[in-house]
């Protein structure tokens, strides 16, 4: 059977690791997840029936007054914090590789602390928008919406998890610079994670 | 992809560092602060004079920085740079396939909508 | 005959960690034994969907029927194409995958053993939920397509399109896997000097089917997703009332639906195109321009989906767009055809079952082939769309194409995988009878089709001119019958006889052939190296004669992976999730997230036992 991450001599026909590349091959096929889940959104945008809407206020018709649902500072912060969670998670893997544990345990648990923090966000951020008045079925708005950042926000949590464990595994030192893989692997589907909420972030909340 | 290459593919001669890591987060920070700041100008509360100028350009640029966004965590956080190509294929084929998918969607519902409208 | 060592319960010689009984069956990762489960099982569906096609047959036999209820008869027909296309033809696919890419290619194993195990057991677990709608009288309806808003709450209130959408998300597990599985596996496991325009045709068609399955499914897995929440949670996605579009469901389904129709049909395609060759005598004709085309369609697969929505009012540009992609999409499969036929050309041809299969495939798809593209015409469509005309063109395409190629595909390698060749008259005798009862079927359907005999009508009036041609049908539908009874019969009398097949009765082109049938565990005493396309044939030109029957060595020394159970808990836990999805109404939230608890469970055990 071919190696597992052994040093350097790799005897695969592309000299390329089999889990590395299936990793990779994994995000391939996310792409097209999430470009259907952000499709539906843009087909469905303008065509809700009602409000709230993102960013327009509404008046129901029942005289019940809507401000506009979207708050940008706040995903903003979220935003922010994800793509530092990304060179975070570099550092950390750098570390790893290079057998320094203090500086793997650090960045990573820093990596940690931010994913946490934007899933934190976004739970708040649905409860929020639900307490003002959009719920899952308000709208054709709110269906999509939740739908794609909540599948989202749901490949976080499973990154954060994956992550989590890795860091477990690197406080009992068994995170070494040969296992180095495992954590070059979350990483990647981490920074798929953040790449698309790069394109999230303005499509949905910046494009009117 | 040619037969038996020993394990030349990850010895990068040109390793990242972690300044260069920073640096593309700083980068990143910025064009995040961009993005939200032609918001701002266009729509949000500190738009001005220059806001009907900009709004026929505001989706292009937007789509433009959050493409200079994601081609940077691909290439650097991602190694995508220094790895060996089949990485990137792999990766960038599905992507134009989806992007066809998204623009052709949008297309076939703009164009089956106003076909309906005009009867 | 080689000598070999006969363990006295066992035909084969005991190699490296031999194993016997159900459990060794359970935490199998052998590539091999997942295949033969894949085609046992799948084989038992193909059965079961073939009664259901024949019940169909029954009532349309003459006008007016009552054999059937209209809802019976609906669940029947969506029954029948879902179970045929998702747990029959792909999994039928999956088991010349799993068999053969690793022999074919010359390495011991695929890269992520226990992951191919995983596929196989959440494949089983979702062909059981999805035919356990039968049990519930409500078994799917809606048409194995599921155009909304039929599929809303409100027009199908009961469980059947539950069971529907569930059950398919469950089967994209499978498929999703396998197919990272095998295009690490081609791309990274091959033999020394095996470039990849050394590979066997096969492998070179299940790699693109690979990308196809990995592009594809995502997005009918979104489609379900979103009918999902439609009917469970009450968004309106394609709920008109709602501010939703049911055509969205019919962009996204086709989306999928068309890569995954050239996911049904490249393997056959593949196998095709290693059959031919070997019983003409002849190498492949044109390989390079096989590749390309393959490549081709898979790629230009994505831009034509909409040729089945012609009837929708998208427009004239739209029309006109897909009408284009449809028929240029003809063009590399043509180029295919033209490739067969010219193998076969000058070769010295080997009337044999599997050539009789592989011809009766060309000549089947060549005719489906033509009533696509007259599909391809949006104005023509127009009077074939919803008519016979369709159901005539997928079968010459899915049966005439997929399953005489799947056919010929299993009297070929059956003496590799089982050690016994099936008999031949009676393989002959399954050919003809299928040729016959499969064109007796479904020609006469071109001719009701185009005289306006609607689908998916479980009944018609009589003296509308489709009487006797349904007769004819429901005739060859019998016909076909007795060739399966053949098939099953010759199967049987052939697993009485002693298993012992040459490596390479055919005299095969391709590394499978050249170790003993059936291989052992660890396939290659010692990993080939290849010198050229067609390598087995490569090497016993250059030996400048055949080769000796290979001996079964003991194979001590070589490390396979060791066996595991966590991949069907884990399998488990994914059919767990979308039960407790199905049954919310009872077991609440705490269902479901018990049963995330259970695959959390299956996933980190297997993350942590050593692979070995």
């Amino acid at each position: 059977m071919t190696a597992h991450a052994q040093a350097a001599h790799l005897e695969t026909s592309t000299g390329l690791d089999n889990r590395k590349l299936a990793i990779w091959t994994f995000i391939g096929s996310e792409c097209m997840f999430f470009a259907t889940l952000i499709s539906n959104y843009l087909v469905n945008k303008g065509r809700s029936l009602v409000g709230p809407y993102p960013h327009e206020p509404w008046t129901s018709p029942a005289g019940q007054h809507f401000e506009p649902i979207f708050e940008i500072p706040l995903v903003t912060l979220g935003t922010a914090l994800l793509l530092f969670s990304s060179l975070f998670v570099v550092l950390a893997l750098s570390g790893a590789q290079r057998g320094n544990r203090k500086a793997l345990l650090g960045w990573l648990a820093a990596t940690l602390a931010c994913g946490i923090f934007f899933v934190g966000m976004q739970v708040y951020e649905f409860t929020h928008f639900v307490h003002r008045g959009l719920g899952f079925t308000t709208n054709l708005f709110g269906s999509s919406f939740y739908t794609l950042t909540g599948f989202h926000g749901t490949h976080v949590t499973i990154g954060v998890i994956w992550l989590a464990t890795l860091w477990v595994d690197a406080l009992r030192g068994r995170l070494q610079p040969h296992r180095a893989l495992n954590l070059e692997m979350a990483a990647l589907y981490w920074h798929f994670v953040d790449v698309v909420w790069i394109i999230i972030f303005p499509v949905v909340y910046l494009i009117k | 992809m040619d037969a038996h290459v020993t394990g030349t593919a990850h010895t990068e001669h040109s390793h990242p560092t972690a300044g260069l890591y920073f640096k593309v987060g700083l980068v990143l920070f910025v064009l995040t602060a961009l993005e939200v700041g032609l918001y701002e100008i266009t729509y949000g509360e500190h738009a001005g004079s220059f806001a009907p100028t900009i709004k026929p350009l505001f989706v292009p640029m937007l789509l433009l920085l959050s493409a200079a966004k994601f081609a940077l965590v691909a290439m650097f956080y991602m190694h995508l740079k220094q790895d060996h190509k089949l990485f990137s294929g792999v990766f960038v084929f599905p992507l134009i396939i989806a992007i066809f998918i998204v623009v052709a969607l949008i297309v076939l519902q703009a164009y089956h909508f106003s076909f309906a409208r005009a009867g | 005959m080689a000598t070999r060592v006969l363990d006295q319960h066992h035909a084969q010689a005991p190699a490296h960690g031999d194993k016997t009984g159900v459990w060794s069956w359970i935490t199998t990762v052998d590539h091999k034994r997942i295949g033969l489960l894949y085609g046992a099982t799948a084989f038992f569906f193909f059965l079961l969907g073939g009664v259901e096609a024949l019940l169909l047959r029954i009532q349309l036999g003459s006008p007016e029927n009552t054999f059937l209820s209209a809802e019976t008869y609906n669940q029947l027909f969506t029954m029948h194409g879902t179970t045929m296309i998702f747990l029959a033809i792909m999994p039928l696919s999956a088991m010349f995958f799993n068999y053969l890419i690793p022999l074919q290619i010359g390495a011991r194993d695929v890269a992520f053993p226990r992951l191919n195990a995983f596929s196989y057991w959440v494949f089983l677990l979702g062909g059981l939920f999805l035919n356990a709608s039968f049990l519930f009288g409500a078994a799917p309806d809606q048409g194995w397509f599921g155009y909304a808003n039929l599929t809303s709450k409100q027009y199908s209130p009961g469980l059947n399109v539950d069971f529907w959408t569930l059950g398919l998300q469950i089967l994209g597990i499978a498929s999703l896997a396998a197919a990272v599985n095998f295009f690490v596996t081609i791309l990274n496991m091959r033999a020394p000097g095996m470039t990849l325009m050394r590979m066997p045709m096969f492998v070179w068609m299940s790699f693109i089917t690979q990308v196809l399955l990995l592009l594809a499914f995502p997005v009918i897995t979104v489609a379900l997703i979103l009918l999902m929440y439609d009917r469970f949670f009450g968004s309106s996605f394609f709920v008109p009332a709602g501010g939703g579009d049911p055509l969205l469901w019919q962009h996204l389904f086709w989306i999928f639906g068309h890569p995954e129709v050239y996911i049904l049909i490249l393997p056959a395609f593949g196998i095709v195109s290693e059959v031919l060759p070997v019983f003409s005598r002849k190498p492949l004709f044109g390989y390079a321009a096989m590749v390309f085309s393959g490549v081709f369609i898979a790629f230009l697969g994505f831009g034509v989906w909409s040729h089945h929505m012609f009837s929708t009012g998208m427009g004239p540009l739209a029309d006109t767009f897909f009408a284009l992609t449809t028929m240029l999409i003809a063009i590399p499969t043509g180029v295919k055809i033209f490739n067969w036929i010219g193998t076969m050309w000058g070769g010295s041809l080997q009337y044999k079952t599997p050539l009789l299969f592989a011809i009766g495939f060309i000549a089947m798809f060549i005719i489906g082939g033509l009533s696509g593209v007259m599909h391809s015409s949006p104005p023509a469509d127009l009077q074939q769309t919803d008519t016979y005309f369709v159901v005539a063109h997928f079968h010459y395409v899915l049966f005439g194409g997929s399953i005489f190629g799947l056919t010929a595909g299993a009297y070929y390698w059956w003496p590799k995988m089982f050690g016994r060749l099936l008999n031949e008259r009676l393989g002959k005798l399954h050919f003809w009878l299928m040729l016959i009862g499969f064109n007796l079927t479904f020609f006469p359907m071109h001719f009701v089709g185009l005289h306006g005999m609607p689908r998916r009508v479980y009944t018609y009036p009589e003296g509308l001119g489709f009487d006797l041609m349904n007769q004819i049908e429901t005739a060859g539908s019998f016909v076909l019958t007795v060739a399966f009874l053949v098939f099953l019969y010759n199967i049987f009398q052939t697993s009485r006889q002693p298993a012992n097949a040459p490596a390479d009765p055919w005299n095969g082109a391709t590394l499978e052939w050249s170790i003993p049938s059936p291989p052992p565990e660890f396939n290659f005493a010692e990993i080939p190296t290849v010198r050229g396309r067609d390598a087995l044939w490569e090497t016993k030109r250059q030996r400048g004669s055949t080769l000796p029957e290979p001996a079964r060595v003991s194979g001590a020394g070589i490390h396979m992976p060791n066996p595991s159970y966590w991949p069907l808990v884990t399998a488990v836990g994914v059919l767990a999730v979308f039960v407790s999805l199905m049954v919310m109404g009872y077991t609440g939230v705490w269902g479901v997230a018990a049963s995330i608890a259970l695959l959390f469970l299956g996933v980190y055990k297997w993350a942590y036992e050593p692979a070995g």
